[in-house]
């Protein structure tokens, strides 16, 4: 399940296919929370499950889209966009979530924790 | 303590007095006493013929003024006035002193004085109960046995004899229209548009008589013979003089002020009569010696009233008073505004006539043509809304290509300032930019902030145009991803045969699109039939609550709702539901929409919740899509002592039918089984009320932050005609509606209104009727339970986990607390800044 590299260790979530292009979904990874996305290109962004702004754990629920280019995820609760790449919110520049390391290997989708 | 002031009259200037103090006395100087003749609150007399032609005396109410410093005498008129004394008595008895008196009596029908005018069946028409007399006539003539057509006889040929001369024909008698004057509506129109006018009056079916009079109404075996001047005899059921106004200044002649040479309480320039603490308003006061049979200068008077008795200046400009008239008469535009007549020295007409195209318009400009007075159109009066505000103002263009078909057309940026663009309510441009600029930016907040739009609508597209003209009108693309309205993707989704998003927003669109454009390009795919929405790509545009089926409550939990059809569920089905909450613990309430919500479900626990449901023959309620909620019932005539038809079977029907349509917004309906409408489906996007003759037909009614009553669109149709003109009107209004428009925003948005709807679906003026009644009968045929879409597929079961790793484990940020003895979520360290939290951020026009 896990391999260390460069400092992080990765755990596999699930399998490349188990994710929806232009969706998200949760992990569960050492007790974090962690919101996984496949954008239509094919890359895959990790950033933290929990909306900072109402507090549930729902942005792998939220609409997957661009603002500007930019790749974003809008809350389903109040529909801020955060950005998929560094987590920081674009409606409200006080506010952002964790990004978490992620890759494909060998069709497992892994997320890496220091 | 507050003086008191009388208002002697309840018509519509009266109780325009009586809200414009509302509005300015906010330390309450005045208490105020309204003396009404007739024994009905006040209504809109200028519609008073939509009274035979479906509105009801509530539609034509005016807003009722709920004060405890206004006290509503209705029924009981003044009969005497002792100036001396300062007080009235009125017919009943009642003696009340004033500080202030306004006579607001308005006018008393002119009846020319002909031999057997008081005769039975012989009727004015003015007031509701003229209206109800009227009928009632009418109803016995239509009943009478024997052979040939009922007619009526309608003394005037002006606005008010036409408007009479429909409400006959809409009461199933042949009018013949009587006139005096060489023309119809001789005021308004000149000889060329009075001859156009009354060839397509003629058209209608319609006789027509001009330049002769009634010279004798008798009797002849039960019906009535008007004998005209010159020697034809015309046989009738009733007789309606329609022919005119007068002043109703009696009261005034009693005590001995001064009246007009022509009638009318003389007042000067602030309506004061030549006692000062008498004021007389409305079609009742000789302002200067002239009096005005328009609501628009009574209203101007009322304001001024209301000003004065505040200690204010303001006083009347006899001379900028709008005599300007636009209506549909029998489906003929007319309208007139200015120096229609061309009474100015010197005044030069310009006309245009197409008698092929049923147009006439002329404008009056001044001898050197470069400004305009005024103007007569017929016909098409679509120009009336630019051309009316120029009056006095420099002509932007040449005048024959001003009202030539193909010529110039002109935008508010050519009027000035100081152009009044409502004439109703005196309201100029110069007003409306700065209420834009002071935050006014759709045509609801100029229409609140300033009045304007607010009478007889003809201004509507005009404040359009100026909300774009000042750059603040929202442009109506729907995000920054494609440049387009929804109803436009509608067409081009539609038109082109797309099938995905991806297809589309590479053909029409950039980027890849976002929380905005996705639901609305998710809902035209389903609109068009593109199977469940959870298939293939369609998926990832979903909203988390339809991408779940259910909806997201603030702690990420979801709530669930069976369909309950018409909110009628058996015992049986009670328990279920009852036990399902049990066992998953679920918080339960009953909603408004007559069925009942289940919440506090977490994600993985849907499929289980719902595989209950399912077998026990509940499918989705849909409270998670955009798309038909409930059809509300009252319990109809099953039960009910009142009811006249099967309201709760109707609709289970209509539910059915219309279960699972995805829209621009969610629609809501109601069924009531007799007029008491114990439903409340006026205030539903449409709503239907059993009559002893069938159904009565209501869109674009809201509840909700902007209340609205529906408006009636058909009635006393049998069941099927029903069914076709809601499948109509709901296809109509998915594919042109805004995304998140309402129907009765939709409604209220729609260039021509209600007449433009009723043209569109019940009278198929686009010929697409037969289109959308074909999309609906492929929605019904194709309607499938989304849920038990889900449960039967793996592929869409898999997406029902908790955790994409650990499918079973709870999130663990969810948690509850008691209250009532029911779940409810865990309060969280940042609720209470939640409730300050400004949230629209998702609005549409806000983020850009």
């Amino acid at each position: 399940m896990t391999a260390v590299e460069t400092g992080l260790t990765w755990h596999t979530v699930c399998a490349f296919d188990r994710l929806q292009p232009e969706r998200g979904v949760a992990a569960l990874v050492d007790g974090v929370q962690i919101a996984i996305f496949r954008l239509h290109d094919g890359s895959v962004h990790a950033i933290g499950n929990v909306d900072p702004i109402s507090g549930a754990a729902v942005l792998s629920r939220g609409i997957v889209g661009d603002r500007g280019g930019v790749p974003v995820v809008a809350s389903p609760i109040y529909k801020q966009a955060f950005c998929l790449v560094d987590g920081r919110c674009l409606d409200d520049p006080a506010v952002s979530v964790a990004r978490f390391a992620v890759r494909v290997d060998d069709h497992r989708v892994q997320i890496g924790l220091p | 303590m507050a003086r008191h002031l009388v208002v002697v009259g309840n018509g519509m200037v009266g109780h325009r007095l009586v809200s414009a103090m509302q509005d300015r006395d906010l330390d309450r100087h005045w208490r105020i006493t309204v003396l009404g003749e007739e024994s009905r609150l006040a209504y809109d007399r200028v519609a008073l013929s939509a009274y035979v032609d479906g509105s009801s005396e509530e539609d034509l109410r005016l807003p009722e003024i709920d004060d405890p410093q206004v006290e509503l005498r209705l029924g009981d008129p003044v009969v005497t006035l002792d100036r001396d004394a300062r007080r009235v008595v009125t017919a009943s008895g009642v003696e009340l002193t004033y500080d202030a008196l306004v006579l607001a009596t308005g006018s008393v029908p002119f009846v020319p004085p002909v031999p057997g005018r008081d005769l039975p069946n012989c009727f004015v028409y003015r007031t509701l109960d003229d209206l109800d007399a009227i009928k009632e006539a009418a109803a016995a003539a239509v009943a009478r046995p024997g052979p040939g057509r009922r007619s009526a006889v309608v003394v005037g040929g002006g606005l008010l004899g036409l408007e009479a001369a429909r409400a006959m024909r809409l009461l199933g008698l042949s009018p013949q229209v009587v006139e005096i004057a060489p023309r119809l509506m001789p005021v308004q129109v000149d000889e060329g548009g009075g001859a156009l006018l009354r060839s397509l009056v003629e058209k209608q079916d319609m006789a027509v008589r001009c330049g002769v009079a009634v010279s004798a109404i008798g009797e002849d075996r039960g019906r009535l013979v008007a004998t005209l001047s010159d020697g034809v005899e015309l046989d009738a059921d009733l007789v309606v003089f329609s022919a005119g106004i007068r002043a109703a200044d009696s009261l005034a002649r009693g005590c001995g002020l001064a009246v007009g040479e022509r009638g009318g309480v003389l007042v000067d320039a602030t309506c004061r009569t030549r006692d000062e603490n008498i004021w007389a308003i409305g079609e009742c006061a000789a302002l200067e010696g002239r009096t005005y049979g328009l609501v628009a200068p009574g209203y101007a008077m009322a304001e001024v009233v209301a000003d004065r008795l505040l200690g204010g200046q303001a006083s009347m400009q006899p001379s900028e008073l709008d005599m300007s008239t636009k209506l549909k008469l029998l489906g003929v535009d007319v309208a007139s505004f200015g120096d229609a007549h061309a009474a100015t020295d010197g005044a030069l007409e310009v006309v245009v006539n197409d008698p092929v195209a049923g147009t006439y318009s002329k404008l009056v400009v001044s001898d050197d043509a470069r400004t305009l007075l005024g103007g007569v159109l017929v016909g098409d009066a679509s120009k009336y809304a630019t051309l009316r505000p120029l009056v006095g103002s420099p002509l932007p263009a040449d005048p024959v290509a001003m009202i030539a078909p193909g010529g110039v057309e002109l935008g508010a940026d050519a009027l000035p300032d100081s152009a009044q663009i409502c004439s109703c309510n005196a309201v100029t441009k110069g007003a409306l930019v700065r209420a834009i600029g002071d935050g006014a930016h759709d045509v609801a907040a100029l229409k609140s902030c300033t009045r304007a739009g607010t009478s007889c609508g003809s201004c509507l597209p005009m404040l359009k145009n100026l909300l774009v003209q000042q750059g603040v009108e929202v442009s109506k693309s729907v995000c920054e991803h494609f440049a387009h309205s929804r109803a436009e993707l509608f067409q081009i989704i539609a038109g082109a045969g797309i099938r995905t998003f991806s297809e589309l927003v590479a053909s029409h669109g950039t980027g890849r699109g976002c929380d905005l454009c996705k639901p609305v390009v998710a809902s035209i795919l389903a609109s068009l039939g593109g199977g469940h929405i959870l298939d293939g790509e369609q998926a990832a545009l979903q909203d988390t609550n339809d991408h779940f089926l259910a909806n997201m409550q603030r702690n990420g939990t979801y709530s669930v709702v069976p369909r309950i059809p018409g909110g009628e569920i058996t015992p049986a089905g009670l328990i279920v539901i009852g036990e399902v909450a049990r066992d998953f613990g679920l918080y339960t309430k009953i909603t408004g929409g007559q069925r009942i919500d289940m919440f506090g479900a977490r994600v993985e626990q849907l499929p289980q919740i719902w595989k209950r449901l399912v077998d026990a023959g509940f499918e989705s309620g849909h409270a998670y899509g955009k798309s038909l909620r409930t059809v509300k019932s009252c319990v109809g005539s099953s039960w009910c002592r009142y009811g006249v038809q099967d309201s709760v079977g109707m609709a289970v029907m209509l539910e059915l039918r219309y279960r699972g349509l995805r829209s621009p917004h969610k629609f809501k309906s109601g069924v009531s089984g007799c007029a008491r409408e114990c439903a409340e489906a006026r205030s539903k996007d449409f709503g239907v009320i059993a009559t002893e003759n069938g159904w009565n037909l209501y869109v674009g009614g809201n509840g909700g932050a902007n209340p609205r009553h529906a408006d009636l669109l058909v009635q006393d149709v049998d069941t099927d005609e029903l069914v076709r003109i809601i499948d109509r009107f709901l296809m109509f209004y998915i594919r042109t509606a805004d995304r998140l428009q309402r129907t009765a925003a939709w409604l209220q948005a729609m260039e021509g209104g209600l007449d433009h709807l009723r043209e569109v679906v019940v009278e198929d003026s686009l010929g697409i009727c037969a289109d959308l009644e074909a999309a609906m009968a492929a929605h019904v045929e194709n309607y499938a339970d989304e849920w038990r879409g889900v449960l039967e597929d793996p592929a869409k079961l898999e997406r029902y986990v908790s955790f994409v790793n650990a499918p079973d484990t709870p999130d663990p940020t969810i948690s509850f607390v008691t209250e009532r003895g029911q779940p409810i979520p865990a309060p969280q360290p940042g609720d209470p800044v939640l409730v300050g939290t400004p949230v629209p951020i998702g609005m549409p026009g806000v983020r850009r």
